[in-house]
């Protein structure tokens, strides 16, 4: 990539191909993570720009910001994007319902007045003007010149954003912690609770599930003494998920026999 | 190929993260289009550094890395806690100032 020749602003054909090849996609990656409604498939889309501006980077001699580009971008910051979507709800979709009317179109008109003001500025401010190229900048290498900026020209800003990211995580954390209100219940406490009920039914422990012939698993209620089921021998997420079993339908058909 | 293809698509793609910016409502959506618009700067950058035949450009662009990169810490920590106390993640939600 180094090697690319440059006359005057244009690239070489190989360049040439991978950007027409890869930019239309990026584009439409982009306007896809607009009109999509799950966030997640935004994410996806997004995570392939990023990928395409990686090959940019590397196309354009920044080696160093491509690498960067995949590891930060699409390895560290979409991770942590799909991981606050899991948070928030893997299927959490927008809906396209306009709340104040009016505003997509506006927004439209807006973006297609910006784009066209910038492209046009693009246009008259740097079309056909030859580009150097960074095959000087770049001679000892990429990395290398990176760093002697960084270390030199740019070092009070470096240490900026040292400081910058030192806030940031302490920020983050402070966000991010919630105050327990009270403390954490113990197993003394829930055997005081246990004795502090109405009735002592359950202060020796609930029964246990299952105790039929037929099937004998923990989605079927336990039997009491005068033959009626306990719900409460079911442990409680299998209640909420409605995996519990009717009892009657293994009872046997004791009477029937005995009348034959 | 003109070497300013590349800030043409650069404008493309700030146009529309802006449009994501305003249109869409839920805030993760949201976020992700500002990072977007990040990306299109960070491209225009490295074009430029290549123009002009310096690394300024780059060194500007990887400083726009590490800002996004505490911005997203901090802004997805503002979701969740967000999505804590309204159970959402919906902008239209966040509407306590109003009222």
């Amino acid at each position: 990539m180094l090697s690319l020749a440059l006359h005057s602003g244009t690239t070489a054909t190989p360049e040439a191909v991978q950007f027409w090849f890869l930019a239309p996609l990026a584009v439409l990656a982009a306007l896809g993570m607009l009109l999509v409604k799950k966030a997640v498939h935004s994410a996806l889309l997004l995570a392939w720009v990023m990928v395409s501006l990686a090959f940019f980077y590397i196309a354009q001699d920044a080696l160093f910001l491509g690498i960067v580009q995949i590891v930060v971008y699409t390895g560290a910051v979409m991770m942590l994007f799909l991981f606050i979507l899991m948070l928030v709800g893997v299927d959490s979709s927008d809906s396209l319902v306009e709340t104040i009317k009016g505003q997509r179109g506006a927004a439209i008109a807006a973006a297609l007045g910006v784009g066209g003001l910038l492209t046009s500025l693009i246009a008259r401010a740097v079309q056909g003007v030859p580009a150097v190229g960074l095959k000087d900048a770049n001679n000892g290498g990429n990395v290398q010149g990176l760093a002697s900026e960084l270390f030199t020209k740019y070092v009070w800003a470096f240490e900026v954003v040292s400081a910058l990211l030192i806030t940031a995580a302490l920020g983050a954390m402070v966000l991010a912690h919630s105050q327990k209100i009270k403390s954490k219940t113990a197993q003394r406490d829930l055997s005081i609770a246990r004795f502090r009920k109405d009735s002592l039914g359950a202060s020796a422990g609930l029964p246990a599930p299952g105790v039929f012939a037929r099937h004998n698993a923990v989605d079927v209620p336990a039997l009491l003494p005068d033959g009626s089921p306990a719900p409460s021998s079911i442990s409680a997420t299998l209640k909420a998920r409605g995996d519990m079993l009717d009892s009657k339908i293994f009872e046997l058909e004791a009477k029937e026999e005995e009348e034959n | 190929m003109d070497i300013s293809n590349y800030l043409f698509l650069s404008a493309i793609l700030f146009t529309i993260g802006a449009v994501g910016v305003v249109v869409r409502r839920n805030a993760i959506v949201v976020f992700m289009c500002i990072e977007l618009m990040l990306n299109a700067t960070n491209l225009a950058f490295v074009t430029f550094a290549r123009i002009n035949g310096n690394l300024d450009g780059q060194v500007a662009s990887f400083f726009t890395m590490v800002v996004a990169a505490c911005e997203v810490v901090v802004g997805l920590a503002i979701i969740v806690t967000m999505f804590r106390s309204r159970r959402s993640a919906s902008v239209d939600d966040a509407s306590l100032l109003k009222r």
